[in-house]
């Protein structure tokens, strides 16, 4: 008799949990022996809701073909010389930070997934962590693919990868992931799957694609879209993962909420350079950082919360400090950038007298009281002849790792710092909410890999900036870094366009 | 709250042990409501190191690019040293007056309120 071909529920259930076996005389603890150590208290996983219901050959099929497509895409835009279709040769700079700074937290994504795909004893959990760390693989690959047709053209892209272990501004993400990765599965579920797939990437995905889209990007939109069926289901994975843990014990509700709580913290910080590209380095805006953190975070955020506080879940801690911060971060951060426009792997200008008006206008309560008189500072400077580019290293954050550049919210002009002394050594941090995380886990934040400490360590080469930037970095001293202004990316645009 | 780790009694390795430094200590050093610097910053300075030196060769490395810098009357700033106040004594050294590893020391300018009086 001819076998029965099966329906997609069937072959789903035999290809997935169907394979998953008991443990007749091995111990599960030691089978699985990250599962319990955090506290987390599961009573069944046979109620875990899988969210994809894929199976590895529907997985490979639907994937080949948008990757088909993609590809395509790819090929037209580079033998279409796509990168002439941007709008502003400033605009490729949001892409350098994109590819040094994002583009490996997927392969940090992939890396982490496949690590609690292992690490859960429910196979529907395993399933889905498995299949969300191979979309994080082709994400990485992808990205490099479509961004590899500007590195032909413009600087700054050629060592994207050394870069992000080592430039001092990329210890940022590549510190936020190394701590989600370096926690338990499930702290690793509510900090990359939770708090940051399902409430924060909309704040970086939209804005990005919806930037490149206004900027005459094809490639990025192009892998936007082709990720974005993705995103969806790595959201629904975030969503059911919290819903699961809140539903298995209530011993779980004040566990999962610390990890919120820190994870809100830490999204929100490594989101401000979001915020930066996309209210300075987008010749065409979309929105600002302001309209984009009221959309995506206090409206889908605030009605999702909502809906969590009949598990006993409240709004992340520290949530009315990043209210206030929306007005101030991304302004904040592109000064810190432009100041420091001599050690970035990117391009760094002052806003045009246009886009000065649109922050004025964007942010009619804090951009002409405390961020215009920056930029009229700065065009002095440079009308001298001095275009000003800060002396000496920044004091950063133990425990975010960046400059310690936010300020007081009811002081804007004075520096948010914050200190607490662990076992005999003082440590230093922007903030009450990175305070905080350090304070509750000190034993793993003193070993923080702070970029401007290990170059005073000799870690890193020099002792000049120069040698540091060029040996240590491999940045292209004097073409990746400076001002726009008389750049090589700017010259070769200008030839290009038969500009004199 | 312990660390959530594995095994009991997890501990990190410190990176920024003061031996690590080869000699110096990091010193931290910001001058309040002056914006036009994004932070405070860091030098790795002797323990031995007179407040004078500090003076004749760190704070204008790390300060004199503002406009108001050559203005400061030193007289009149106001110090705080890990939160306290704080009276340098230029003649001694950094550690017999209490500036130890990773010490932040900030100063206020009265009357000097940043670029155009905007805390720039």
């Amino acid at each position: 008799m001819a076998a029965k071909k099966l329906n997609i529920k069937d072959k789903y259930r035999l290809l997935t949990r169907d394979l998953d076996w008991d443990f007749s005389y091995e111990d599960p603890k030691k089978a699985f022996p990250y599962e319990e150590f955090e506290g987390i208290k599961i009573t069944d996983w046979n109620k875990w809701e899988d969210p994809f219901r894929l199976t590895m050959d529907s997985y490979w099929k639907y994937q080949a073909e948008k990757e088909k497509k993609l590809y395509a895409i790819l090929d037209a835009f580079s033998q279409n010389n796509g990168h002439l279709n941007v709008v502003d040769p400033r605009y490729v700079n949001a892409v350098k930070i994109f590819l040094t700074g994002v583009s490996p937290l997927e392969y940090q994504a992939y890396q982490g997934f496949a690590h609690v795909g292992r690490q859960f004893s429910g196979v529907g959990a395993r399933v889905a962590c498995q299949m969300q760390s191979l979309d994080e693989l082709r994400h990485v690959q992808t990205q490099i693919h479509a961004m590899s047709h500007y590195n032909k053209f413009f600087d700054g892209f050629q060592e994207f990868s050394h870069m992000h272990d080592r430039v001092w501004y990329l210890s940022v993400p590549r510190s936020f992931f190394t701590d989600a990765r370096s926690a338990g599965p499930f702290e690793f579920m509510i900090a990359i799957g939770f708090s940051f797939e399902y409430v924060l990437t909309n704040l970086l995905f939209v804005p990005f694609m919806s930037g490149a889209a206004h900027n005459g990007d094809m490639a990025t939109v192009t892998f936007g879209f082709s990720a974005q069926s993705d995103e969806a289901r790595h959201m629904t994975l975030g969503l059911e993962v919290i819903k699961f843990l809140l539903e298995q014990h209530e011993d779980n509700v004040p566990i999962v909420q610390k990890w919120i709580d820190k994870w809100f913290w830490r999204g929100t910080r490594l989101l401000t350079i979001v915020a930066m590209m996309m209210d300075y380095m987008l010749p065409n805006k979309v929105m600002s950082w302001k309209e984009a953190w009221e959309v995506y975070f206090e409206e889908a955020g605030g009605a999702l919360f909502k809906d969590l506080a009949r598990y006993g879940i409240t709004m992340p801690k520290y949530a009315d400090v990043i209210e206030k911060e929306k007005e101030h971060i991304s302004h904040q951060a592109w000064w810190t950038f432009y100041t420091h426009g001599h050690a970035a792997g990117f391009h760094t200008w002052i806003p045009s007298d246009q886009e000065l008006d649109w922050l004025s206008e964007k942010y009619p309560d804090t951009f002409d009281k405390y961020y215009r008189p920056m930029w009229e500072l700065a065009k002095e400077q440079e009308a001298k002849g001095e275009r000003f580019y800060t002396s000496g290293l920044p004091q950063l954050c133990q425990t975010c790792q960046i400059p310690m550049l936010f300020t007081e919210m009811d002081n804007p002009n004075q520096n948010s710092m914050r200190d607490t002394v662990f076992d005999g050594e003082r440590y230093h941090f922007c903030s009450d909410g990175c305070c905080d995380i350090f304070k509750d886990e000190p034993e793993k934040y003193v070993q923080a890999w702070l970029p401007v400490h290990q170059i005073f360590q000799g870690n890193c080469g020099g002792p000049d900036v120069g040698d540091i930037l060029s040996d240590y970095y491999r940045m292209n001293v004097g073409v990746d870094n400076m001002d726009i202004k008389d750049s090589p990316d700017e010259q070769r645009w200008n030839k290009w366009k038969g500009v004199a | 709250m312990p660390v959530f780790a594995l095994k009991p009694g997890y501990q990190g390795e410190r990176m920024d042990r003061v031996e690590n430094f080869g000699g110096n200590q990091i010193v931290y050093f910001g001058w309040d409501e002056h914006r036009m610097f994004c932070a405070a910053k860091a030098f790795p300075l002797p323990p031995s190191m007179p407040f004078s030196a500090v003076m004749e060769q760190i704070i204008p490395e790390a300060f004199g690019q503002h406009p108001e810098f050559s203005q400061i009357n030193w007289d009149s700033v106001e110090w705080m040293l890990n939160n306290e106040p704080f009276k340098p004594q230029l003649d001694v050294s950094l550690e017999a007056q209490g500036v130890d590893h990773k010490s932040l020391i900030r100063f206020k300018t009265p009357g000097l309120t940043g670029y155009n009086g905007l805390g720039v």
